[in-house]
Order: structure tokens, then sequence, then C-alpha cells
């Protein structure tokens, strides 16, 4: 489809109401990397819809100047798959976070993966809940003590990368609030990808799980433990890439570079059709501690469910015509009644 | 029909002016197959007719035993009818298990028909015979016919094709061709319904016809069988007629609906008894553009819909009581959201799981109450079968002129059984075009809740409109503008402009249609699918019992007609029929200070016009004392 798209500001995509996340909060990096980006997309405003549920990060649709849905716990994957399906024309984000996506909408997540609708999912991963201020959520580490878990948390956790390559969604990236362009980039791919996109953002929530990402974003850590995948490159990481991933019989393991050989390194394939070298990375950290993968780990081509839908109606008026109610009416049989017919009784 | 050589030596057929006919054997024997294309048939014979199915919640329950029985019963007339009939005069019984579960339901004197192969001692056993039926005396008063149904559909199909037990699946066509030679049916259209069905040249199309015309053949070769009976065409008002059930008729009239609004249809909906068939019939109708959106549950369901609806679509999403409470929280929203959307409940027996397959109108206060905080909504249900095609336009017409959802009650037995419907034209049926916000509607800015002034909706700006980005949300919207408010006072003003919009409705009701003596001492006031049993036994109690009798059928049940109070002013008695604890008793009670009768039935079947009847020659009996 071509539209003639203005040029936007990013201030074309701020909506008038007051942002009222907690200051600090890593929701604005969010928010602020997203209103850039669409402001660059090329998409007409008025063709973006972003459909959230509950939680801190589902509040975002109202701070983006676009059409917007701030919906019901855990129900937006759903929502916006009927958004979709009704208007293929749009471009659909759904904003959810580990709580609403996870928890109580985990159904409609791993469904609409499935499914392959044509959606934008930016999962906020702050491995707490905030908007209830602070209870262990279903990427909380076990042990986690929080209010409804004054012991630790006996709930092992999800993880959203994992849990997104299982349901074989067809496009699986992980990015992280404190690097914006990193994020812009994992955006753009999105842009380029029909169906379904997954992106998980570990996101700091500095008031009731602050420091969960700390490994990946201190200046002393963070070179150690971002993993960068780059379809087409060998997983290299470290200070100065002397880390690489290699995939063995076990998954996916960290060695030296300088001990088995550039050529023993995982190249990075995003397009593997199979999902599990993808899977294997993502077993790599859960926390996440340690070397935790950064990227886009699957970017495949599956037919996509509008497309599917929009055939079936295609070909069905090809077939029969576009429908005839007179005809329907009469498609189980139909016989008439004249006036002298019968006796009456 | 058959061979004319034979016409001669054939018996003439006894007139009669009605007959209630049961098909009954194991749920596995195609007893609902044989009793729909026994009604189809006589549909294009011309009868009026009325149907009932009755079939076990499990696809195989244990093959013989009582549990297992699956039924269809038809009443077809020469004249206008309203129910599927209380009493059978004639029971085709497959098996043992299906004369134990049906012999005390029949007329004295009625005619059986049994399957003599399936009376062995086994089947005893399942059954709960302790001896055979036919040999002692225990169906004196019946007259009885027997026909060993499995040797002679054997004998048939040699030669088909179809071989070992896959021969005996053909029975129920043995039964249907016995069946339409005892009441004078044409073969054809159940003919072209093989051909059709499973293609001219198959082995399976070769073996039903060839068990049909074997049934057939068996009455007119039989002595046993010739006394033959004839229900000549119904002298129903001139017109093209179809058979229509309940579902199918929701379904065309969703697909009507939408036409009306000029809006493409979406429906999103989760399989459950007894609404799955209005998605499957759905799913059939792409080429008008419908989609359908099976989800991966209930919530998914509405949610799908939700999402079409803001987007655009006329939505709608079916379900039955289980559903419907998965769907409250969505409905909840939607109603905050102001969009339109319609919410099918086709009421089964519960609570719970209950008797899926059976009939009860027991979600009535559920459709009016059952959402969190204070959300009322418009609540239409369908009487019959062919009245659902309208109860579906008029829930399109509801949603779409006031933005809101409406939750249409339908229930298993509208669902399933079938009528005689007068098709109507459709250049006659209603239009209410839906326009889009397209513009600004304050200065240059678009305001989501601003007010239409007549209807009291908010205007329908949909995704791809330029300049009228606009977010919908759960949280309260603050007056005019829609932005997010927590005030109080703003509160209470869009809690009672949301309770006032839906209260509006009410001056767009049409009048209540009042039948038999207008000014009667006593109006019975029913809702839904008891119409037809109301309406005969209010018939019956005039015409047989000399008594004075109002009945009136409302549709509307929020907000209820604005003429219901004129209409019960006066009157000594008012009897309220339901299939439930007496729902919409409470209701009258807490609207209108009216001391109700509570007629309850809570079998899962449908109410007989005989327990209308008695009621009210009860009620008399009290009047006159």
């Amino acid at each position: 489809m071509t539209i003639e798209v203005k040029d936007y500001a990013r201030s074309d995509f701020q909506s008038a109401q007051e942002v009222r996340w907690c200051p600090g909060c890593g929701d604005y990096t969010i928010l602020a990397t997203v209103q850039s980006f669409l402001a660059d997309m090329g998409i007409a405003r008025e063709n973006h819809v972003f459909i959230s549920g509950i939680g801190c990060s589902s509040r975002f649709p109202y701070y983006v100047n676009t059409y917007g849905m701030h919906s019901i716990h855990g129900r937006a994957p759903a929502i916006a798959s009927g958004v979709s399906s009704a208007n293929p024309d749009l471009t659909v984000w759904v904003i959810t976070g580990d709580g609403d996506g996870l928890s109580i909408g985990g159904n409609h997540l791993i469904h609409a993966l499935r499914r392959n609708v044509n959606l934008k999912i930016l999962l906020f991963n702050n491995q707490i809940y905030g908007l209830t201020k602070g209870q262990y959520s279903p990427t909380s580490e076990l042990g986690k003590k929080t209010k409804t878990s004054p012991m630790g948390s006996i709930d092992y956790p999800f993880n959203p990368v994992s849990l997104a390559l299982g349901a074989e969604a067809t496009f699986v990236a992980r990015t992280i609030d404190m690097d914006r362009k990193h994020m812009a980039e994992v955006l753009a791919a999105t842009a380029e990808h029909r169906g379904t996109s997954f992106v998980e953002i570990y996101q700091n929530c500095n008031v009731f799980n602050d420091k969960a990402f700390i490994e990946l974003t201190s200046r002393e850590t963070r070179d150690d433990n971002r993993v960068y995948l780059e379809h087409g490159k060998p997983i290299v990481f470290g200070p100065d890439n002397e880390y690489g991933i290699r995939i063995g019989e076990l998954g996916a393991e960290i060695v030296e570079v300088s001990a088995v050989g550039i050529d023993a390194i995982q190249v990075h394939n995003a397009k593997d059709p199979e999902p599990g070298v993808a899977f294997a990375l993502s077993r790599l950290s859960r926390g996440p501690h340690g070397p935790t993968p950064l990227g886009i780990f699957r970017d495949v081509d599956r037919a996509v469910y509008e497309d599917l839908m929009a055939g079936h109606i295609k070909q069905a008026q090809e077939l029969r015509g576009t429908g005839d109610l007179a005809a329907l009416l009469r498609s189980g049989g139909s016989w008439t009644a004249e006036q002298e017919a019968g006796s009456s009784s | 029909m058959s061979s004319d050589t034979e016409t001669d030596t054939l018996p003439t057929p006894e007139q009669i002016d009605r007959v209630v006919i049961r098909f009954a054997g194991d749920s596995g024997d195609g007893m609902q197959l044989a009793g729909s294309q026994f009604t189809a048939s006589s549909a294009m014979f011309g009868n009026d007719l009325a149907t009932l199915p009755n079939f076990p919640a499990e696809i195989r329950a244990p093959a013989g035993t009582v549990a297992g029985v699956s039924s269809f019963q038809v009443h077809i007339a020469d004249w206008d009818i309203l129910t599927p009939g209380d009493r059978p005069d004639c029971l085709i019984a497959m098996n043992p298990a299906a004369l134990m579960a049906n012999i005390d339901d029949l007329k004295p004197g009625a005619l059986i028909i049994v399957n003599t192969d399936s009376f062995d001692e086994r089947n005893f056993a399942k059954a709960g015979y302790e001896k055979n039926p036919l040999k002692d005396q225990s169906l004196r008063g019946f007259h009885v016919l027997t026909a060993p149904m499995e040797e002679l559909t054997k004998k048939a199909l040699v030669g088909t094709g179809v071989k070992g037990r896959a021969v005996l699946r053909s029975k129920n066509f043995f039964a249907l061709g016995l069946m339409s030679w005892m009441y004078s049916r044409p073969l054809e259209s159940v003919e072209e319904w093989i051909t059709g069905k499973f293609g001219a040249d198959s082995p399976v199309a070769a073996a039903n016809s060839a068990a049909l015309r074997a049934g057939y053949n068996y009455g007119i070769t039989t002595e046993e069988f010739h006394h033959t009976f004839e229900v000549r065409p119904a002298s129903l008002p001139e017109g093209e007629y179809t058979n229509v059930t309940g579902n199918a008729a929701l379904a065309w009239g969703l697909i009507a609906g939408a036409r009306a609004a000029n809006l493409p249809l979406f429906l999103g909906s989760y399989p459950i008894t007894p609404a799955t068939s209005i998605l499957e019939e759905l799913a059939k109708q792409k080429h008008f553009g419908v989609k359908t959106f099976q989800a991966e549950d209930e919530i998914a369901a509405v949610g799908t819909a939700v999402g079409a609806a803001f987007a655009g679509s006329l939505a709608a999403t079916t379900t039955s009581g289980p559903g419907l409470a998965l769907k409250s929280e969505s409905i909840s929203l939607a109603f905050m959201m102001e969009l339109p959307l319609i919410v099918i409940d086709v009421q089964r027996a519960g609570p719970s799981t209950g008797m899926p397959t059976r009939v009860e109108q027991s979600d009535l206060l559920f459709a009016m109450y059952g959402r969190h905080g204070e959300a009322p909504l418009p609540v239409v249900a369908a009487a019959t079968p062919a009245d659902a095609f309208s109860a579906a336009i008029e829930a399109a017409r509801i949603a779409t002129k006031y933005m809101t959802p409406v939750i249409l009650l339908s229930d298993g037995y509208v669902a399933n059984s079938s009528e005689p419907w007068l098709i109507p034209d459709v250049a006659d049926l209603p239009k209410f075009p839906v326009t889009f916000a397209s513009k600004p509607n304050d200065g240059d800015q678009f305001l989501a809740y601003i007010r239409d002034p007549e209807t009291m909706a908010r205007p329908w700006a949909i995704p791809g409109t330029p300049g009228l980005e606009h977010r919908l949300g759960g949280l309260e919207k603050q007056n005019r503008t829609g932005a997010v408010a927590y005030d109080g006072a703003n509160h209470q003003l869009m809690t009672e402009l949301r309770a006032a919009k839906i209260e509006a409705i009410r001056k767009d009701i049409p009048p209540i249609t009042v039948h038999g003596d207008a000014d009667a001492k006593i109006l019975v006031l029913g809702w839904g699918s008891t119409f037809g049993a109301i309406r005969a036994g209010v018939l019956n109690a005039r015409r047989e019992h000399g008594l004075s009798v109002a009945h009136a059928q409302i549709r509307h049940l929020n907000p209820l007609p604005p003429d219901l109070g004129e209409i019960m002013e006066g009157r000594e008695v008012v009897l309220i029929p339901e299939l439930n604890a007496g729902q919409l008793s409470k209701l009258i009670r807490a609207e209108y200070l009216v001391d109700a009768v509570s007629l309850s039935k809570m079998e899962g079947d449908p109410f007989k016009s005989g327990e209308i009847e008695d009621k009210l020659v009860e009620i008399c009996r009290g009047l006159n004392s």
C-alpha cells in the first residue's frame, strides 16, 4: 500500500495526556524510542493502533498520539488480533508486560504467536508487578522475596524468549531499555517483518525491582554480558570479542575464541526455519545473570493470519460470487404455498 | 413417488390433520438425521411443522443404554402449529433403550414401530428390561408394528459396495423410508439430499438410497403396514417458505444485520453447545465477506470482537451460559468504551456444565446484571427459530444506533428446532446504515465522548481516519473529551449518562402485540422460546374451556417495552411461565410492583402447551371460587 506520509516529528506522536510513570522508570526511554521510531517509520499516524492490557506498561497507549486502546488485563493480543483481522491495513502494536502478557494473558499471547497475526508485541519485562506495588511476577527469579513471597518465590519463572520460540513465533527479539540504539534497530526490523513480532524489552523498575538487569547495564559488567546477535555474523562478545558461542550437542556454550578458533563459533542465522538453535541461545542465561543474548533470535516468513483469512474470502467469492442474501435464505430448499393449497381445519 | 403399476392395489391413506412422530434410537443410530430429513420432506410437501431434537451431551454414550438414547420429534399438521407437540402419536424405536426412554411420553393408543433386530437379551439388559417388552403385556394399549430393520438393510445393500459393519449405518435410512411410506411422504427430497451430501457416484449414497427405498418398499409389500396416513399441505399464508433452525436464522440475521448497517461482519467465537452451529454456519458464508475467528477461548472470542468493533466491523460473539460468564469482563469494557457488539447467548440448562444439550432460560438475570460496576445493557430475545432472524437484525440496529453491546438471548430449543418460515423479501428488510465520524467535532479537535443529542450515542471513529486519533480504554472517561478522569463528580455523571443512554432505547421499542382476549382478567406474559407453548396453551384454554385469556410475548427485556405497564394494568392475574426459577417474574415485580404468578419449569425440556393450559384452568378455578 502506498500512502502519502508527511514528515513527522517525535512530537506528532506525543499525546496531550501527562505521562505518569514513576520518575526514573525504564518505560520513559521505551516511550521516547518508540515515538521517535514512529516518526521515522513512514506509516501515516492514523494507521497505527496501540492496544494494551493492564499494568504499568499498559498505560503506554495513552501517551502515544495514534489510535489506541487501554483494555483489560491480559487480553490485548486477542483484541489486537480482532483489530488487525478486521482491518489488515492497520499497523497494530501490543504493549504488554510480564504480568499482563505471561500470567493472566499467557494463553492469548501464545495463540497470537502461533497464528502469526500481523502484530508487533512489545513485552516490557521488569520481573515484578509494579502497578500493584511489588508482588512476584511469572518472570521473577526463584526465591525472590516480595510482599506476596516473604519467604521467597516458589514459582519457577518463564523465559519469555524461550516461550515465544516454543510457540513458533516468526519474529523473536530481545532488547533493553538502557540501549536506545539497539532498541531502535530491533523496532526497525519489526517494521520489515510481516506476521507477529515479539520483542522482550528488559525494563528496569527502579521502585520495586531496581537493578534487576544491572549485569547488562552497569559500565563494569555490560560488555562482558551483552551478547549481540547479528544475522550472518559469528556470535562473539566481551570487551575485545574474546568470547563466542558454540552450539554443541548439549546446547549453546560459551567458549574462548582463541581456544576454539573463529570457525567453531556459531554464525547467527535468524532465518533458520527451525527454531532449535534460537531456542538453545535463549537458554544461555536466566535472571538474567551472566552473558545474555540481545537482538533478533528469529526472523522467518510464514503465512500471515490476515492474508489467509482474506484469501479464503477471495476464494469463496471467486467460486460462489459475492453473497446473495435472497439465495442464502433459500439455501435449505424452499416451497411455495399457494392461496388455495391445503385444507383448513 | 414409487412404482405407479402397484397403485391400484395400494391402500388409500387415512387423512389426518396432524401427527406427532418421534424417531428414537442409540445416539450413533442417526436418528437426528432421519428426523430432520423426514422434516425436510414434510416441509417441501407443504405441511406446517415444529421440531424438537433431544440428544445426550456425550457424543457416544454407552451404546444400548437409556442414557445414550437420542431422539427427534416432529409435529406436522395441515394447519398453523406452534409447538413440537406434547405427546407423540407415533414412536419409532431402534432399540429397547429407545422404547424404555420414550414409552411414558406417548399418547394412549400410539403407534410404536420397533427394529426387532436389536430386541435381544443383551439389549434388554442394557436398557433395564427384565424380559422382552414385545412379548409381555407392557405394550398393551399401544399399536405395535415390527420390522427386522438391520437384516433388511443388509440385504438391500448387497451390490452397493458398502460392506461389513458399515452396512448398519444405513439403517436409519431404512427407518426413514418406512416412515415415509407410513405417512405418505415423497422420497425425492431425501434422495436429492443424499446425492448432494455424499456425491452421486459414492457407495455411501448408493447404500443410503437403497436402504431408503427398501424401507419404503417394505411398507408397500408388508400388509402389517398397510394402514397409512396422510397429512395434507397446510393452508399457510401465500408465499415462499423454507424450513429453518434457530441457529441458522441467527447466523443469517447477523449477515442481514451487517448489510442493514452497511458494515462488514466479524464473528469471534469459541465452540460451545448449543451455540456452535452459528459459528459453523457463518464460517460457510465467507463469500459474504464474513470474517469468522475461532479463538483460543471464550475471552479471546469476545476480545477479537471488541477489537473488530473498534476497527469498524459489525462485531458479534456467540456462546452459551458458561461462556457468557467468561466474557463478562470484556463486555463491561465494550460498555465502558461504548462500542457496538452483539453477544448471543444460546442458553442451556445450568449452572456450570449443567445439561448442555437441554433447554433452559436461566441466564436472563445474568444477561441483565452479570457485570461488575453499573453496566446496564439492552437485552433482546428470540421467540421462535424464524424469529431469531429478525431478533439478530434488531440487536444489530440497537448496537449500532446507540453504540452499545447488546445481549441477544436464544436457547437450545430455538437453536436446534425448526419451523417453516415465510421468506422475507430482502428489499423489505430494515436499513440502518452506519456513518463513521470523519471530521473533528469540537473546533479542530475530535472528542470521542461528545454525544448525539437524540440517541446519546458517542461518535464511532475508526482507526485509519486521519485527524481523529483517540484512545479508548477501561478507565473512567471525562465527559465529552474521553480523557482519563478520576474525579468523583465526573464518575457519577458518566455512570448516569451511560445508564440514561440505555434507558432512552425504551422509546425506540415497538408496541407489544397482545394475542387472545385483549381485555381478559388473565394475562400470560412470556419471553423467548416459550412463545409456541404459551400461544397453544392459551388457544386451548380459550377453545376447550371457554376461558378469557390474553397473551403477550416480550422481545425486549431491557429496556422493557414502554406499553408493558399499561398492558398489565387492571389484570387480576399476570402469569409468567419461564424455564427458570422465576427470573422475569422478579424483574416485573421490581419494575412494576405487579404481583406476578410464576410458572416455573427446569426439566431441560420446553413447556408443553398442556402445562400452560392446565395452569390457566387452575387459576380460573381459583378466581371463580
